[in-house]
């Protein structure tokens, strides 16, 4: 694979048998590799070397990353001008779409455009309410919600056309993600509204952090019972904890983290806080992987960016495997 | 576990509602002050009794859809857009009262345990958000329970409660304000007329 292949779009070429995107991440998934996806914070700057800098880190560990769209209600660079800046390095992206900033005629125009510079796969998301952000004074949007978005998504790569009905001449071709969150309340219902969105067009999911695998297990006993984890890829959320504060700040600040107090305590234990942080995170992917449905791994690394090779390395989750990387 | 579930929501709303009530709680500050908020508010009091009596409600809707079916012949002579107005206010009345509904003119109410999702402050219409916190209390207004917990407690107590599991589309924000009564009628009647009100 050249980079030039890796950068230009051609929207002619007939995609692979199955597949709906022309995007590695579903290449991947599908060709049953265990997939590893991870996340990159946007920067708070206009200099594209500052996006750059933060992709180089993950560089041969990841398969696909993760642009946010304004991740906790906080104002950053925009997912889509990630997403264009990766893209003209060659990188697999997963856009995430929130619902929280923009209607439905904003977002759809957005999926288009990125379908254009070449982005494959798409994470639709509520998104956060805007109180715990940078800006509470901002007006919530909220006109669709993540199920409401995957079925217009839906409707515009195999329907070609607008949830308005008018027709698109090209639809995108896409790799349709959602979201899940099976560590908070209510519990029982999160297999269904699992089912949900596979239902209005959820291909992949990526999950909120996991720190508690008992309640994961139960979980994913539910979701192989209601056969979801052959209609969909699942890649379980992870990451380090610097300290057992700020595991501690996390779970009361953050919304949707579940920290279990066995993991908090573990970590004010130890006597290297940062380097259990890691253990942990690594011991819960290896965990993970045995888990019988989980296809992968998205790696939420928030400030501890520089660890994310280190981790995936050490974990031996890739089994041997080398993404693609520019360099 | 189903059955764990919702006892644990009933037990916990109705200490909760206990503790806003009495007064030495209040005093000795057992409440904290944001519960004292939308907890002691009747609206949101009677919105909370109303999902515990999905099933009740889940009954009297399917009667009184009969009855308005029924009445479709007399309905469509008065006709309908001459109705629409009272009827509407009607329906903001008898349904803001009991399940504080918000209007939205395309009602789910019976496939989302008699709860109105648009109370939710993310309107979320398919199920709960990721930002639930662990009491089962909202992301956004910590001192409210999670609409869409107490919308599935609802549904497991109805006796189609599986309708939960149905995906509702984007919502037409059109309609806002209109009767959903009177469209739900014209649809199960096949009224030619049936088209959006605020065309």
């Amino acid at each position: 694979m050249t980079e030039q292949d890796r950068t230009t779009v051609d929207v002619t070429t007939p995609l692979e048998p199955g597949h709906s995107s022309p995007g590695f991440l579903e290449k991947h998934l599908r060709a049953g590799d265990f997939t590893v996806t991870a996340e990159l914070s946007p920067p708070d700057s206009a200099n594209p070397e500052e996006v750059f800098r933060r992709a180089r880190i993950f560089d041969g560990y990841v398969d696909a990353i993760n642009a946010t769209d304004g991740s906790g209600a906080n104002c950053h660079m925009s997912s889509v001008a990630v997403c264009a800046l990766l893209r003209s390095a060659g990188y697999s992206v997963v856009m995430q779409v929130s619902c929280r900033d923009r209607n439905r005629i904003a977002i759809q125009g957005d999926v288009l455009g990125a379908a254009a510079i070449g982005v494959a796969s798409v994470l639709c998301l509520t998104g956060d309410g805007v109180q715990s952000g940078d800006h509470p004074q901002a007006k919530p949007v909220f006109d669709l919600d993540s199920i409401s978005l995957l079925s217009i998504l839906r409707q515009m790569r195999d329907g070609s056309q607008f949830q308005s009905g008018r027709k698109i001449t090209c639809a995108p071709r896409l790799f349709l993600g959602a979201a899940a969150n099976p560590f908070v309340p209510p519990y029982d219902f999160r297999p269904l509204r699992l089912a949900k969105k596979i239902e209005a067009g959820a291909q992949f999911i990526q999950t909120q952090y996991c720190f508690d695998i008992d309640r994961f297990e139960q979980f994913m006993t539910s979701v192989r019972e209601l056969g979801l984890h052959e209609k969909a890829f699942i890649l379980v959320g992870v990451g380090p904890l610097a300290s057992a504060r700020a595991a501690d700040w996390i779970r009361k600040n953050v919304p949707g983290v579940h920290i279990p107090d066995v993991v908090v305590n573990r970590l004010a234990k130890s006597e290297n806080q940062k380097e259990e942080g890691k253990r942990i995170c690594i011991e819960m992917m290896q965990q993970i992987r045995e888990i019988e449905g989980v296809s992968g791994v998205h790696v939420m690394a928030y400030r501890q960016e520089e660890l994310v090779a280190e981790i995936i390395e050490q974990s031996g989750v890739l089994g041997g495997r080398t993404p693609w990387s520019p360099r | 576990m189903q059955l764990v579930t919702q006892n644990t929501i009933c037990q916990s709303a109705r200490v909760a509602r206990q503790r806003a009530n009495c007064r030495k709680c209040v005093k000795s500050g057992r409440v904290s002050a944001s519960l004292k908020g939308i907890e002691t508010t009747p609206v949101y009091r009677v919105r909370r009794w109303a999902a515990r009596h999905a099933r009740f409600f889940e009954s009297f809707y399917v009667a009184f859809e009969a009855v308005l079916i029924f009445l479709h012949p007399l309905l469509r002579r008065i006709g309908y857009r001459r109705l629409e107005r009272p009827v509407a206010a009607m329906e903001k009345l008898a349904k803001g009262f009991l399940f504080d509904t918000q209007m939205c003119g395309s009602c789910t109410l019976s496939a989302t345990g008699m709860v109105c999702p648009m109370n939710c402050p993310k309107t979320m219409r398919n199920g709960p958000c990721g930002g639930v916190r662990s009491n089962g209390h909202c992301e956004v207004k910590p001192e409210m329970k999670c609409v869409w917990a107490d919308a599935y407690a609802g549904s497991l107590l109805m006796r189609h409660g599986d309708r939960i599991r149905e995906w509702q589309p984007p919502v037409d924000h059109r309609l806002k304000g209109s009767s959903s009564w009177l469209r739900e009628i014209r649809r199960k009647t096949g009224d030619a007329e049936t088209g959006d009100v605020a065309e």
